[in-house]
């Protein structure tokens, strides 16, 4: 385990960083920094906060769900054709529904890496085609649009509660569960156990092909959440909906300092990681710069993130010995 | 992770034989082919399995540096992105009124200075491929949006389009020819150089390949090189085909070609693998896409049948694995 006093550190510097950007866009154009503008910007990036959670609980039992995206696509069809057709199916149904579908779908990939020993990233490749090809077998190619929606269906993450809205306060419930989850459940602490050395916690009577598959129900049942907030929030369903959203999934994880080969990671820090992403995202159109920057400003930032996570993972490496030739080996 | 039991007796020719991978695909590429040629009188015509080779070349072309840079336990998910950059980047050499050979020449090195950045990040931080890779992947892309916008480069200097719609002779297209004659190049690379016996030795183990003597980083960024320099040349092939350059060229085309090469067999935890199960996975992806195109199955559907193929084709092992194991215990 890192020493706390460096977790802190990295976590601190992206914190900073973050609000260096914030206060730089806002000297530029001052109407950023107002509260409305900065709640606004957070609610943009509630769902990529809630499924890059879910991408962290599994990233840290070494494995990765390439199929969140679509996941996300098939969920929120299902809910949005239902509620075109039953307008009368009250919300939090549709909600529940949602969420188990999701958990179903990250059950087939839990099962499929747990049972059969398949790598996760072959898996999760497969099933993001599959799920994806579904949506279409479903709607047929056609779009969900917002005069088929209920009115609720499209209001319910849009209302407000206490000066935010239902989708921020989802976020930051998740955020919230996920924070007691990682460090004080043992559940929660299964996760980096069986991913830190799994070795160690085959030892020590943990199941590790068991806790991946928990991990894959956790980001399914979120991509299920994030469905239906989705589909509500854009007011349309359609295929290619979160189309390659999966990858700024993993890179919220991966700048928030959660380590590809497992065993580390924290939810603030996959948070800020995934703030980071929305501010950029945000900020872009604010100060005049083209959307067409976005993408490759993001990937800039994912690069330099990741280098300099791999200083901090590498200054832990030099106090066994050894570590530092495996490193040069594995890279 | 898949496991490699060492062997009880040594001389089992002819069952190791009949139970290698690759005989398992031919056996599906023959039943696909069948299946094809009754349900479709189309099928067999050869200028229609000609066109049908148009589908995959280009993708099949980066499949075979990247089995050895899986072999070699790594990956890249950059090659579409380094495809797009290399073709905004010939896009704007035509514009600027070079000839043909000089915009070749272009994409060749494009692609090789892209697979140059990921294998220099990769070694020199010691980080995974798969997230270097990610990040340049938006980082390529990122820069043709930069530079394209929603406009798009659709003039090319005559000569140009031979690379993507040329025939060598009769229905043998130049593209096709080409992934023929590079596919036997990389078996040799890989199964009869040394060069290929480092490959699997770092695949294997990297540490004991690191401590007998091979400069391990050094071979990976050589590899990521050529994976890239390939994906330099697919770009010309496509951008040729295609006769235009838009932003989202051969947009997720990294995914459908780490099927192809975990679908020829090779591991993706690295060390195992063969170029021939490579090339017949690609043979037989292309014959199932040709096949359901003419029956009018589209694309998204498609997409389907290739990824739960992926899945149980890669799960079907396994499983017999475990039945013969729980026989044993009994």
């Amino acid at each position: 385990m890192k020493p706390l006093s460096l977790i802190r550190r990295r976590e601190s510097f992206l914190g900073v960083v973050i609000l260096v950007l914030i206060l730089a866009v806002g000297l530029i154009t001052p109407e950023f920094l107002s509260a409305g503008s900065l709640l606004g910007a957070f609610n943009d990036t509630s769902i990529l906060i809630i499924l890059a959670l879910g991408q962290m609980l599994v990233i840290v039992t070494r494995c990765i769900d390439l199929s969140v995206a679509a996941n996300v696509a098939l969920t929120g069809m299902v809910v949005a054709m239902l509620n075109a057709s039953y307008p009368f199916i009250a919300v939090p149904w549709l909600l529940l529904l949602a969420m188990t579908l999701g958990a179903l779908l990250g059950m087939i990939n839990g099962l499929l890496v747990w049972r059969l020993g398949v790598p996760a990233i072959v898996v999760t490749l497969g099933t993001m085609s599959i799920y994806r090809g579904a949506v279409f077998l479903l709607s047929h190619g056609a779009w969900v649009n917002a005069h088929q929606m209920s009115a609720g269906f499209i209001e319910f993450p849009r209302t407000t509660i206490a000066w935010l809205p239902v989708m921020s306060w989802i976020a930051l419930t998740v955020v919230l569960v996920f924070f007691l989850l990682t460090r004080y459940w043992r559940f929660g602490r299964d996760f980096f156990s069986a991913g830190g050395n799994p070795t160690a916690a085959f030892y020590t009577g943990i199941d590790v092909g068991w806790v991946q598959f928990r991990a894959f129900v956790i980001s399914g049942l979120l991509a299920g959440l994030c469905g239906y907030l989705w589909v509500s929030r854009y007011a349309v369903a359609y295929v290619d909906v979160a189309n390659g959203f999966e990858l700024q999934v993993v890179a919220a994880c991966v700048i928030g300092g959660v380590s590809i080969m497992g065993g580390i990671g924290t939810v603030v820090g996959c948070v800020l990681g995934a703030l980071f992403l929305g501010v950029i995202n945000n900020a872009l159109p604010v100060i005049g710069v083209s959307p067409f920057w976005q993408m490759a400003i993001s990937g800039a930032v994912i690069i330099v993130a990741v280098i300099a996570n791999s200083r901090a993972e590498r200054r832990k490496g030099r106090v066994i010995l050894r570590t530092p030739t495996l490193n040069m080996a594995r890279g | 992770m898949k496991h490699h039991p060492v062997p009880d007796s040594l001389s089992t020719p002819v069952r190791r034989y009949l139970f290698r991978w690759e005989i398992f695909l031919l056996l599906v590429i023959a039943m696909v082919f069948i299946l094809n040629s009754l349900a479709s009188p189309y099928f067999l015509d050869p200028w229609n399995l000609s066109d049908a080779t148009f589908n995959f070349t280009e993708k099949a072309l980066i499949a075979l540096p990247m089995a050895m840079l899986i072999i070699c336990r790594e990956i890249d998910l950059s090659v579409a992105s380094t495809m797009a950059l290399a073709s905004v980047c010939m896009g704007l050499a035509a514009q600027a009124g070079f000839g043909t050979e000089t915009l070749v020449g272009i994409a060749l090195l494009v692609g090789l200075l892209c697979g140059l950045f990921n294998g220099l990040v990769v070694t020199g931080f010691g980080i995974p491929s798969i997230v270097v890779t990610i990040g340049t992947m938006s980082l390529y892309r990122g820069i043709t949006y930069v530079i394209l916008g929603d406009s798009a480069f659709t003039e090319y200097p005559d000569g140009f389009e031979y690379f993507g719609q040329g025939y060598v002779v009769w229905v043998f297209s130049f593209e096709f020819i080409l992934f023929l004659g590079l596919a036997l190049v990389f078996y040799v690379l890989l199964h009869h150089t040394n060069f290929g016996r480092r490959t699997y030795a770092i695949g294997h183990n990297p540490v004991a390949a690191l401590y007998s003597g091979i400069q391990v980083n050094r071979h990976k960024v050589i590899l990521f090189m050529l994976v890239g320099m390939l994906s330099g040349l697919a770009s010309i092939l496509l951008t040729s085909r295609l006769g235009s350059t838009r932003p989202s060229i051969a947009i997720g085309w990294e995914l459908s070609i780490v099927t192809m090469v975990v679908l020829g067999g090779v591991s993706i935890a690295g060390g195992a693998g063969s170029m021939t199960g490579v090339v017949l996975a690609v043979l037989l992806m292309g014959l199932v896409t040709f096949g359901l195109g003419l029956l009018n199955v589209p694309g998204i559907v498609m997409t389907i049948i290739i990824g739960a193929m992926l899945i149980s084709v890669i799960s079907v092992p396994v499983v017999l694995n475990k039945l013969k194991q729980r026989r044993k215990v009994r």
